[in-house]
């Protein structure tokens, strides 16, 4: 017999088909259909932390990363009132770092810029914090730059789950909450991290960057260059793009 | 989709110039001031940074001479790293160097200085600019136009990118040159040259007509400072400092660019950002000297090509036998002989085959803690002087930039503009805006109201009594 009829939630008006055990986001990503995220990574647990990808459920806000999709639900994702949220939220990122694109290795593969592309942001809007973070350069092949970091942890498990290494932590607590490095002297190159570890390659913005490798890929042909980010996270671009130059930095998967 | 997003302190740095002009008791002109209020901290910003990346952030000080920069600061970091670059990054480097040149000077000229000079200063500002000029001759600027492109292409054949290229790096450059992309560059050679010598031609009949003014146009003795080769030729990308004075004779030589702090001191003015650089033995008032093509002209023995000789000896006869030339208007004249030289330059460069050797980088770590670095920008030499820790995070830098180096000269040249045209009626009138207008254009600040908005000076002149009160003010 003909298998059951998969379930569906409506998201802005269209019907999403999911699989039990789905999220909102996972669903609707599958089903081609983008809605703005960042800490999300598709080989790591939801994570939540971010709230970009907030839509409304049968009138409630709530992550889609990190809630399951309901048979019949009803979401509302680019709604004039979600978008103008999610603006905020990016704006907030840029203003809470020091995120100077024109002088940033990770411009045009960065997903924050390109999410702040995606949702029309002209400017930060909020008054800088210019927060101090200096660099660590310790590490011979590897450059730390937390001016960039959005906390969304993504290293951190990556280097715990999947290197076991443990090199990265958060520390301290709401405004002040920012990204250390597991080591006595509070440097990287008193840690285990290595090129290859999957902790290099999972940050959605500049922070963790392989040294010597800066323009390789020169800007105007990098990932989100030449694809949106709303397609190159639907997989909708990657036939395209695998024609290109590979990034040297960043996820080889698209972090989607 | 468009992408305009540039969230970034950078896009700030804007500036309208403001000229104060100060009257005496007796209602005459006392002192006239420039102000600049630029370059708010770029400095600071480059703190806690990478070595490495100082090419690609400080290339964007600048929107018009931004290879002169990248390739300034990669020399700071060739001291660093303390190693010596392939021969080819160091002949692509110079490549980049002189099609700045090109690109500025041409712009300079064509689109800047052209509408004053060849529609006069007194013709109606609203048509004074770049499409006033295409309107009235249209011929002379759609070449000069194709001069400037010519320059940017050779920026975008190097580097990838027109402006702002992170090409240049401390040991090297990042991308070997393809013969492809030479013979792409030395198609547009004759051209270039053609354009240059008509400009020249152009500038000679300007001279006639305006025959009356030029004497009064930043006519003043200082000292000229640039960067000669070691045989005393013209030199752009190397070389030692020497300094000349007003007279011609030689006041100093052989300036390694790492010790410039000991032979200069700067004094700064609570009236503008910009500082006001001096040679240190001879304090602020006899210490001004100016930078940039006239200067160049001035401290050379000679041209090495020999088109560009012919028109330096012509350039020489102007100051009058042995002196040097100190009328600032003639930085016109010294731009486009050395737009000459730049040319044949890069021809004789371009069929090295040298360039094309793949080697291109050398690599090393952090061997010195301080370094220096400094070419001939377009506007003068420049320097990039920064400090590192062991890891290579830039503990602090100072930039000196050719504008500021000209910035004493130039008040000097509004304030005998000033008294020049303004005697006896305490007015700006629209003849006084335009000289003082064309005044500052002579030493082609780098100021991005010189060069944001072609033709259009956003420009502020106020008129000030001995007490300090406002008498006028006029603003473009
Ligand atoms: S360094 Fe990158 S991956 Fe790690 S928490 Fe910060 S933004 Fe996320
Ligand atoms: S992607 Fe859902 S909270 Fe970050």
């Amino acid at each position: 017999m003909a298998g059951a009829e998969k379930p569906m939630f409506a998201m802005d008006g269209n019907d999403v088909p999911f699989e039990p055990g789905q999220t909102i986001l996972q669903a609707a990503l599958a089903a081609g259909r983008y809605v703005p995220h960042l800490c999300f990574h598709p080989e790591f647990k939801p994570h939540g932390s971010c709230k970009l990808c907030t839509v409304k459920i049968n009138g409630r806000t709530v992550a889609s990363c990190t809630t399951l999709a309901k048979q019949g639900d009803e979401v509302e994702s680019e709604t004039p009132e979600i978008q103008d949220l999610r603006r905020n939220l990016v704006q907030f990122l840029f203003v809470e770092g020091n995120h100077f694109c024109p002088s940033c290795e990770k411009s045009g593969s960065c997903m924050l810029q390109a999410v702040a592309y995606d949702l029309g942001v002209m400017a930060e809007h909020f008054s800088p914090f210019f927060p101090s973070r200096p660099i660590d350069a310790s590490h011979p092949d590897v450059l730390l730059d937390f001016n960039r970091c959005i906390l969304c942890e993504l290293c951190i498990r990556a280097s715990a789950e999947v290197d076991g290494k443990n090199v990265f932590a958060l520390s301290g607590r709401g405004a002040k909450k920012h990204l250390i490095v597991n080591a006595e002297s509070g440097r990287l190159a008193d840690t285990r991290l290595a090129v290859e570890d999957k902790a290099m390659d999972v940050c959605p913005v500049g922070v963790i960057l392989r040294k010597r490798r800066g323009f390789q890929v020169p800007i105007g042909e990098r990932k989100y260059d030449q694809h949106p980010i709303r397609e190159v996270a639907v997989g909708k671009a990657t036939a395209r793009h695998a024609s290109g130059k590979p990034s040297p930095q960043g996820p080889s998967k698209e972090g989607a | 989709m468009a992408k305009t997003l540039t969230i970034d302190p950078v896009t700030r740095i804007e500036g309208h110039s403001k000229i104060t002009i100060l009257l005496d008791d007796a209602g005459n002109v006392e002192d006239a001031r420039f102000h600049v209020n630029e370059f708010r901290g770029f400095e600071k910003f480059c703190e806690g940074r990478l070595l490495w990346e100082m090419p690609g952030i400080t290339s964007r000080i600048c929107g018009i001479c931004p290879a002169s920069h990248l390739v300034t600061s990669a020399k700071a970091g060739d001291e660093i790293l303390a190693i010596g670059i392939p021969e080819a990054a160091d002949k692509l480097r110079r490549i980049i160097t002189l099609a700045q040149w090109v690109q500025s000077h041409a712009l300079s000229f064509f689109h800047l200085s052209s509408p004053d000079l060849m529609l006069g200063f007194d013709s109606d500002p609203a048509a004074r600019n770049l499409f006033g000029l295409i309107a009235a001759h249209p011929e002379f600027a759609r070449r000069g136009i194709r001069l400037r492109k010519f320059g940017q292409e050779i920026i975008e054949v190097l580097g990838g990118r027109r402006i702002h290229t992170p090409w240049a790096v401390p040991g090297g450059v990042r991308e070997p040159f393809t013969a492809a992309g030479r013979d792409r560059l030395l198609a547009g050679i004759p051209e270039a040259l053609a354009t240059t010598q008509m400009a020249i031609a152009t500038l000679m009949l300007m001279f006639e007509r305006h025959a009356k003014e030029i004497p009064a146009f930043g006519n003043f003795d200082t000292m000229h400072l640039g960067s000669v080769r070691a045989d005393g030729a013209l030199e752009y990308y190397g070389g030692t400092l020497r300094l000349r004075d007003a007279d011609g004779n030689t006041i100093a030589d052989g300036i390694e660019p790492r010790d410039f702090d000991k032979h200069f001191a700067e004094k700064t003015e609570p009236w503008s950002y910009l500082k006001f650089p001096y040679y240190a033995p001879l304090g602020p008032e006899k210490g001004i000297y100016r930078v940039g093509p006239l200067a160049r002209l001035n401290v050379c023995d000679f041209i090495e090509t020999p088109l560009a000789e012919a028109e330096r000896l012509k350039f020489k006869a102007l100051g009058g036998g042995a002196g040097a030339v100190n009328n600032s208007f003639h930085y016109h004249y010294a731009r486009l002989i050395e737009v000459l030289f730049a040319v044949e330059k890069l021809e004789q460069l371009l069929r090295d085959p040298a360039t094309l050797d793949e080697h291109v980088r050398s690599k090393a770590s952090i061997n010195r803690h301080e370094g220096v670095g400094a070419t001939e920008a377009p506007r003068g030499v420049l320097f990039h002087h920064y400090k590192v820790d062991d890891d290579g995070v830039i503990q602090s830098v100072n930039m000196l930039i050719a504008t500021a180096q000209n910035n004493l000269a130039m008040n000097r040249a509004i304030r005998q503009l000033a008294k020049h045209h303004l005697t006896g009626v305490a007015e700006i009138t629209e003849g006084l805006l335009n000289r003082l207008e064309a005044g500052i254009r002579c030493f082609d600040p780098c100021l991005s109201c010189s060069t944001h908005a072609i033709g259009q000076m956003p420009l502020l002149v106020e008129l000030t009594r001995a007490d300090g009160s406002l008498l006028a003010r006029r603003a473009r």
